[in-house]
């Protein structure tokens, strides 16, 4: 088991916190001149994803957190779980809801993810930044209308709803940012 | 051979050349400062065989070449207090200290400090030359400091008196008003220093000096004590902490006293245990120590304050992350 001294502390690291796997956001190290020195920290607790502040003694020391960060090839899913596949051991992960999250509605089977692991456990997934999605669903498209302003709802494929042109029909392949949920442009196959 | 292009680690300053020539002139403002009311500039050494006492400090240990342990100096301190009992009269210093793992946006481990003694003066009378000095360094006029006791300071921001407060009411208070605090154990000292750390300096108001004085004697330092409170002094810009100073505990007894003190607190903590300075203690006993008052000041913090930065590494040439 790795301990962490506060002396080591720095954005980024992975600890734990009430039992509960968290990183660090802030650290600053507070002391009079004469007297107790502390770390005021920030923190986000992973499976939350709250963030919540802490103050240590300095050289206390803290349990780490064994969370790793690992591409995966998503598969399927059967309704309570969803399957990742390591490409380089083809080890199998199922992940809950909770730490499938937001990504749920991005993901198609192959996508690759960047998985958190905690004790080897998904804890979160993060889908690809760019996706290529098909539309399942939209009004008609409206024939000459490439302005792109307006716009209009969409239901892609893996079940996000997005703005597009009103140019777009059904059966379109887009381009979308996963992160902000913005049409990016009309994508080939 | 032809020098890589552009993978190497990052070399360059933090502090920007203008910053670096403000730092230069501030060190001559400094030391003009001084020579206009006939201080004796000194040098004295860096590395000591003892270190400070406070068992707060963390020293770095350096080895001779024969496998002696040696400290880097955490204060010119007990070496300028030598020179005082050798009959000096009013001395100052500008130098390089070492505290092994203060490190942040305030702290660097290695740092300057101007560090002055002035014989016969009172703690009040070195009070005023100390705010004289920031803001002749400040470059600009500065509002009459504001000067209230380590008490009132507490009343005003917290109404709870530091000195008759339970430990319980200390806790109490952190925990309901500061939701970080909430696993956290300390001792009185520990809860009366993380209270004045963050929820009463940042209570000062900004852009003004505040200077506190009348520390409980728990906190005493070097300083004299008298009954409850210590005769210390701290000085912040808004709640930044600049000098420490007091007037200065003379006696042998005392100074023994309070080296055993730090040496029990050691123990008790696990801390490293460093020897006690004979030679300060020969100085207190066989020289003549006058009455004085003594205060050092964070040099890099005036700088970065006179710069209008945030952070030492705006005024640092290389901070402990670029070496």
């Amino acid at each position: 088991m790795t301990t962490y001294s506060t002396n080591e502390f720095k954005n980024g690291l992975k600890i734990l916190i009430d039992s509960d796997p968290c990183a660090i956001i802030e650290n600053e190290f507070v002391k009079p001149g004469k007297g107790q020195a502390f770390n005021r920290v920030r923190i986000r607790n992973l499976k939350t994803g709250r963030v919540v502040e802490r103050t240590f003694k300095s050289g206390d020391t803290v349990e780490g957190a064994d969370v790793i960060d690992v591409e995966m090839q998503y598969l399927y899913n059967d309704g309570e779980f969803w399957y990742f596949m390591s490409p380089e051991t083809f080890e199998q992960l199922p992940a809950d809801r909770n730490a499938v999250g937001d990504a749920a509605k991005w993901i198609k089977e192959q996508s690759v993810c960047l998985i958190t692991l905690w004790n080897g456990v998904p804890l979160s997934v993060e889908p690809p930044n760019m996706m290529n999605l098909k539309v399942a669903e939209t009004d008609p498209g409206v024939r000459g209308d490439t302005s792109g302003g307006g716009g209009k709802p969409a239901t892609l494929e893996t079940g996000a709803v997005v703005r597009v042109p009103l140019f777009i029909n059904i059966g379109d392949t887009i381009k979308v940012n996963t992160q902000t949920g913005e049409y990016i442009s009309r994508a080939k196959e | 051979m032809t020098a890589p292009s552009s993978s190497g680690p990052p070399w360059r300053p933090g502090a920007t050349l203008t910053t670096l020539r403000l730092r230069a002139h501030l060190l001559q403002r400094t030391r003009a400062f001084f020579a206009t009311r006939e201080v004796l500039e000194v040098e004295t050494p860096l590395l000591g065989h003892a270190g400070a006492a406070d068992a707060q400090l963390a020293q770095f240990d350096v080895r001779l070449a024969q496998g002696e342990t040696l400290y880097l100096q955490t204060s010119p301190e007990y070496a300028m207090k030598r020179l005082l009992a050798a009959g000096s009269g009013s001395i100052y210093q500008i130098c390089k200290a070492f505290r092994a793992g203060e490190k942040g946006q305030l702290h660097n481990p290695e740092f300057t400090l101007v560090e002055w003694y002035r014989t016969g003066f009172t703690q009040r009378a070195l009070i005023d030359e100390t705010c004289a000095l920031i803001g002749d360094l400040f470059g600009r006029a500065l509002r009459a400091p504001r000067l209230l006791s380590y008490r009132e300071a507490f009343l005003q921001a917290l109404a709870i008196d530091p000195f008759v407060a339970p430990d319980r009411i200390l806790a109490d208070w952190a925990r309901r008003h500061d939701p970080g605090a909430a696993t956290l154990t300390l001792d009185r000292d520990g809860w009366l220093d993380f209270l004045f750390s963050m929820h009463v300096a940042p209570s000062f108001p900004r852009d003004r000096l505040t200077v506190i004085q009348a520390y409980p004697s728990s906190q005493a330092a070097w300083a004299r004590t008298e009954g409850d409170t210590a005769a210390r002094f701290e000085i912040y810009f808004g709640a930044t902490e600049l000098a420490n100073g007091f007037h200065e505990a003379t006696e042998w007894a005392v100074y023994k006293a309070r080296f055993d003190e730090q040496e029990r607190r050691r123990r008790a903590h696990g801390l490293p245990l460093i020897p006690a300075d004979v030679r300060l203690l020969a100085a207190l006993a066989e020289g003549d120590f006058p009455d004085c008052a003594g205060v050092a000041l964070g040099f890099d913090r005036i700088v970065m304050l006179a710069a209008g930065a945030g952070r030492l590494d705006e005024v640092i040439s290389f901070t402990i992350d670029r070496i």
